[in-house]
C-alpha cells in the first residue's frame, strides 16, 4: 500500500532530514512511528501527502508514483489519502457537518449524497449529536474526531494523522486513537505519528522508530524505545 | 472526474465566488467604483468619438468648390469644362446651377430682406451660372486648383473661383481638435484600465490573505487548482458586470438630464442630439461590450492575482 525506497530529503541550509529511508506498509495494516522531535516524522508525512519532493528516492502509495505524478494529478492523490492534523485545520466559520461536507464538495460530491454520508461518518467518530456546532464549541477530542471525520468520508484505503493526539489530554487522546482503530478495523491503512509512550505500548502494532533522518527500528508488536 | 462532477464543480466555483462578493462587500464596492469610473470613460469615449465623427463628416459634406461662368460660356463650352473636370480623381459630383436657379436661391436665401431683394431682379440678374463642385476629399483641393487657375480655364470664369470660403481652416482646426481627443481618449482609458486592474489585484490579494487558511485546508483536503482559483475569478467578474451596468446608467442619466448643458458646452459645434440618439440606437450593442470588457478586466487581473499568490500545487 505504501512504499518508500531509499528516500532521502535534505533541505537547503537545514541539513538533512531523511537519510535512505526504506519501508513497506501492507494494506489495512496499523503503523506506528515513532521519534523525537526532529527525528524527520512530519518530513515522511509531508512527502507522503506532496506537501514536499524527495531529494532522491522512490515513493509508491496505492499504487500512484509519486516520481511520475503530475502537478495538477496531486489533488486527485490528496482525495485518495485521508489526512489528520495535530492542529485540526478546521475551517472555525464552518459547522462540524459543513467542516466534513467541505472534503466532498471538493471532489465534486452531489449534495444529496452529501447529505446522507456525512451523518453517518460523525456517527463512526461518534460525534451525533455535535452536528450543527461550530469547531470553537468543541473540546480538543472533538476536533480531532471531526478532523477524522473529514479524513475517512471519502473512505480512503489510507489514512495518515500526524501526532493526531499531540494537543490532547490522555482521556481524549485515547478517544481518537480509539476512533483510528475502528476506521482501521473497517480496512484502511493507518499510519500514525506520535511520541506518546503510553499509546504506542498499550497499542501493541507494528513499530518503526525514525532518529536522525534514519530507521533505527521497525518491529512488528512494538514498544517505545528512548532513544 | 465525470462531467456530472464537473457540472456540480462549476455550480460551487460560481456560488462561492457570489458568496465572497458579499463577504467582502467594502472591497468589492471599491474595486466595484473604480471599474465603474474606467467604464464610464470608455463609455464616454466612444460616444464622444461618434459624435466627432458625425460633426466632421457633417461639416466636410458642406465643403464644395463654386466655378462662377461668364454669361458668354455656350452650352458646349460648360459641357466641355464639365467632362475635364470629372477626369479628376477628387471630383465627386458637378451641379450646374444656372443664372434662374441663382436667383431663386438668392430669393429664398434673403427672403426676408427687402432691400437686398430689390436690388435684384428676374430682368436685370446680375448673378453668375455656376458649377458646383463637391470634392471626394476636402483637404485635398490641389489638383483641382491648379486645374481651375489654368489660364484657359480662367478665361471662361466670371469670377474666383470659391473655396467654401473661410471655412476651410476651421474646419481643419476642428479635425485636428478631433484626432488630439481621440488620442487623448484612448491614453486616458489605458491609464484607468491600468489602475482599476491594479486595485482589483490588490482586492483579490487581500482576499486571498484574508481566507489564507482556508486556501491552505483546501490544498491539503486535495481541491484542484480550479476550485480554489475558480471563486476569485467569479468574484471579480462579478465586480465588471455591475460596474458595466452602473455606467451604463450614468451616462443614460447623464443625456437624460443634461443633454441642454451639454450642448451649450460644445458651444453648439458639436451635435449632442446625435450622441443621444447613437447611444439609444445602440443600447445593448454597448451594454455588450461594456459586460465583456468589464469581466475581461476582472477575470484577467484576478488570473494575475491568483496566478501570483496561489502557487500551484502547494
Amino acid at each position: 500500500m505504501i512504499l518508500l525506497d531509499r528516500v532521502s530529503k535534505t533541505y537547503n541550509g537545514r541539513g538533512v532530514a531523511l537519510e535512505r529511508i526504506s519501508m513497506h506498509v501492507e494494506p489495512k495494516e496499523f503503523v506506528i512511528i515513532v521519534g523525537p522531535s526532529g527525528a524527520g516524522k512530519s518530513t515522511l508525512f509531508k512527502l507522503l501527502t506532496r506537501e514536499e519532493k524527495p531529494t532522491s528516492g522512490k515513493i509508491i502509495v496505492g499504487g500512484m508514483d509519486y516520481e511520475h505524478l503530475k502537478d495538477r494529478d496531486v489533488p486527485l492523490l490528496r482525495r485518495k489519502i485521508g489526512v489528520v492534523f495535530q492542529d485540526f485545520k478546521l475551517l472555525t466559520n464552518k459547522t462540524v457537518f459543513e467542516n466534513v461536507a467541505f472534503a466532498l464538495e471538493i471532489a465534486g460530491i452531489g449534495n444529496n449524497e452529501i447529505k446522507n454520508t456525512v451523518p453517518k461518518v460523525l456517527d463512526i467518530v461518534g460525534l451525533k449529536g455535535k452536528t450543527n456546532n461550530y469547531p470553537p464549541e468543541l473540546s480538543g477530542g472533538e476536533r480531532q474526531r471531526v478532523a477524522i471525520a473529514r479524513a475517512i468520508v471519502r473512505q480512503p484505503k489510507i489514512l495518515i494523522a500526524d501526532e493526531p493526539t499531540g494537543n490532547l489530554d490522555p482521556k481524549h487522546a485515547w478517544d481518537v486513537i480509539e476512533v483510528l482503530e475502528k476506521v482501521n478495523r473497517f480496512g484502511t491503512t493507518v499510519l500514525l505519528t506520535t511520541h506518546n509512550m503510553d499509546i504506542v505500548n498499550k497499542l501493541k502494532r507494528r513499530v518503526v522508530t525514525i532518529d536522525g533522518g534514519q530507521i533505527v527500528s521497525d518491529k512488528a508488536r512494538g514498544k517505545y524505545q528512548s532513544p | 472526474m465525470s462531467t456530472k462532477r464537473k457540472i456540480i464543480t462549476a455550480k460551487r466555483i460560481f456560488k462561492n465566488g457570489a458568496v465572497n462578493f458579499w463577504r467582502n462587500i467594502w472591497l468589492s464596492i471599491a474595486a466595484i467604483a473604480m471599474m465603474w469610473i474606467t467604464l464610464t470613460i470608455l463609455l464616454f469615449a466612444v460616444v464622444a468619438n461618434a459624435t466627432f465623427g458625425h460633426t466632421i463628416q457633417n461639416i466636410t459634406s458642406h465643403i464644395d468648390v463654386s466655378v462662377y461662368l461668364k454669361d458668354t460660356v455656350t452650352d458646349a463650352q460648360r459641357k466641355h469644362l464639365t467632362q475635364q473636370l470629372y477626369q479628376i480623381d477628387n471630383v465627386k459630383s458637378i451641379t450646374y446651377i444656372s443664372k434662374t436657379e441663382a436667383l431663386k436661391q438668392y430669393e429664398a436665401a434673403n427672403g426676408n430682406n427687402q432691400d437686398l431683394l430689390s436690388a435684384i431682379s428676374q430682368t436685370d440678374n446680375p448673378l453668375p451660372a455656376s458649377l458646383d463642385i463637391k470634392p471626394k476629399d476636402p483637404n485635398n483641393l490641389q489638383p483641382l486648383k491648379d486645374f481651375l487657375d489654368r489660364e484657359d480655364i480662367q478665361s471662361l470664369q466670371s469670377d474666383p473661383t470659391s473655396y467654401s470660403g473661410d471655412r476651410k481652416a476651421a474646419i481643419d482646426k476642428i479635425t485636428s481638435a478631433t484626432h488630439f481627443f481621440q488620442q487623448a481618449g484612448v491614453a486616458g482609458i489605458f491609464v484607468f484600465i491600468i489602475i482599476s486592474m491594479l486595485i482589483i489585484f490588490n482586492t483579490i490579494r487581500m482576499a486571498i490573505f484574508n481566507r489564507r487558511d482556508e486556501l491552505i485546508i483546501m490544498r491539503l483536503l486535495g481541491a484542484s487548482t480550479a476550485f480554489i482559483r475558480g471563486p476569485f475569478i467569479v468574484e471579480t467578474m462579478l465586480y465588471g458586470f455591475t460596474a458595466a451596468i452602473l455606467s451604463l446608467v450614468a451616462i443614460a442619466g447623464l443625456f437624460a438630464v443634461s443633454s441642454q448643458t451639454l450642448h451649450a458646452a460644445s458651444l453648439g459645434l458639436l451635435d449632442i442630439n446625435y450622441s443621444s440618439t447613437y447611444f439609444k440606437d445602440r443600447l445593448w450593442q454597448i451594454l455588450t461590450i461594456q459586460i465583456m470588457a468589464g469581466i475581461i478586466i476582472g477575470a484577467v487581473s484576478s488570473l494575475i492575482a491568483t496566478r501570483r499568490y496561489l502557487k500551484h500545487n502547494r
